[in-house]
């Protein structure tokens, strides 16, 4: 999440004083995503720099007033097209840790799954009911909310399929330690 | 109380080598106004589950105690009338008849009681006026979109006096807004003291239940705890 870009588009509707910023940073974002002051006002002094805001000289602390600038638009344009690199693997620690699971002796790669199906599922379940009692009018809340449960229904996903992945390639031979350091080796590739 | 409980259950298809066991000793127990999602791969034993839990079927040992009362002990004019009265159902395919209106559909449960026809029809208006669907009362299954007719089936399941509401992947054939409205008007069933019990794959869906039930080759394998409150996951610190 960039603050940085987030404080440029607050400003992009008009001026605002750094504790605005945050306050409204926070109420646009669910305030699923906390900020503290100290945050607002390093990223503003990096942006002011950087020639992306302006403020009144002599002005300080609280009564400081910031206003975007003509280069700080363009930066937020292009950010907003920017896509997120999605394109190389993350290195996803529970993909390690079922594929580490699959190794050591007497571990039962399944139940290791369902530990997590459940801790995921649990999550859902919160974030559910958020949602179920949030009001229908807060836009970005639900927003935040239905990102966060894609995410984490796309891992219930990967783990039902590796599961039965799994069971299907059961009684097959294993193919033995040389899988994860050859996966390991694809993923740094494409990186 | 207790609207649900399996005890031991076991459902046996077959005998021999062709032999399937979709349930082997199933304990599970859904209390009043509470809703459980059974979450499983497809033939896990999901169906079969639901179907023994609606009297639809019999299991092949255990017993089944609806309302505190066992299956077992019930005469089979007793069980249907059960089923009539007590036990709403809810399908992917929404099973609503294609030659009935939105309310007729609805009554037919009623109706099928006994329940005078003017009064089966105040209910079905009242349960459709609920779920926002006053207006389309009078239309047919094919005049409804996909979303309604799913609101259909689920105003026939809660109609009239139901403590126990059996729902298989209610939301298959819906888009998200629709399955979310849909599971919206499940919640509120649950609230005002069904006890729902919904069957699924998609852990979405399951997400809206209390307790969520893992079974996998006909058992139950593990269960969801009740969770922290939601305010844990806005707590500063966490990263979302």
């Amino acid at each position: 999440m960039s603050v940085r870009h987030a404080l440029l588009a607050l400003l992009s509707e008009g001026p605002r004083y750094g504790l605005q910023l945050r306050q409204e940073f926070e109420a646009r974002t669910g305030e699923v995503w906390p900020l503290n002051v100290g945050q607002v006002y390093t990223t503003l002094q990096r942006l002011e720099r950087d020639g992306l805001v302006e403020s009144d000289a002599g002005e300080d602390g609280p009564q400081r007033n910031f206003r975007i600038t003509p280069d700080g638009l363009e930066e937020l344009g292009e950010w907003l097209r920017t896509p997120p690199d999605l394109s190389s693997p993350p290195r996803d620690e529970l993909v390690i840790k079922v594929l580490v699971a699959l190794q050591v002796p007497g571990v039962d790669v399944h139940e290791v799954i369902q530990v997590h199906r459940r801790y995921v599922v649990q999550l859902m379940q919160q974030w559910t009911r958020l949602k179920e009692d949030a009001v229908e009018a807060d836009l970005a809340f639900a927003l935040v909310v239905d990102a966060e449960l894609f995410r984490l229904d796309s891992v219930i996903r990967w783990l039902d399929a590796a599961d039965g992945r799994l069971r299907r390639h059961r009684g097959q031979p294993a193919e033995g330690p040389a899988a994860l350091p050859r996966l390991r080796r694809r993923v740094e590739v494409r990186r | 109380m207790k609207a649900l409980e399996f005890l031991r259950v076991s459902k046996i298809y077959g005998a021999g080598p062709t032999e399937v066991r979709a349930l082997v000793e199933v304990d599970l127990s859904v209390a009043t106004g509470e809703l459980v999602a059974v979450m499983g791969p497809s033939g896990s034993g999901k169906s079969t589950l639901l179907t023994i839990a609606g009297s639809l079927e019999d299991p092949s040992a255990g017993e089944v105690l609806i309302g505190g009362s066992p299956l077992s002990a019930m005469a089979r004019n007793e069980r249907a009338r059960l089923r009539r009265r007590s036990i709403g159902y809810v399908f992917q395919d929404f099973n609503l008849l294609a030659g009935l209106t939105a309310v007729e559909n609805v009554t037919l449960p009623l109706e099928l009681d006994g329940v005078p026809a003017r009064r089966a029809r105040a209910a079905g208006m009242a349960a459709l006026a609920e779920l926002d669907l006053a207006e389309g009362a009078g239309r047919f299954p094919d005049e409804l979109s996909g979303g309604e007719r799913q609101r259909v089936a689920i105003a026939r399941a809660v109609v009239g006096d139901r403590h126990l509401l059996l729902a298989d992947e209610p939301t298959g054939a819906l888009d998200s807004a629709n399955g979310e409205a849909v599971m919206r008007l499940v919640r509120a069933a649950c609230r005002r003291g069904v006890a729902g019990v919904v069957v699924t794959h998609d852990a979405q869906l399951a997400s809206w239940a209390d307790r969520v039930v893992f079974l996998r080759d006909g058992r139950v394998v593990d269960q969801t705890v009740p969770p922290p409150g939601p305010e844990s996951l806005l707590a500063p610190g966490h990263s979302g």
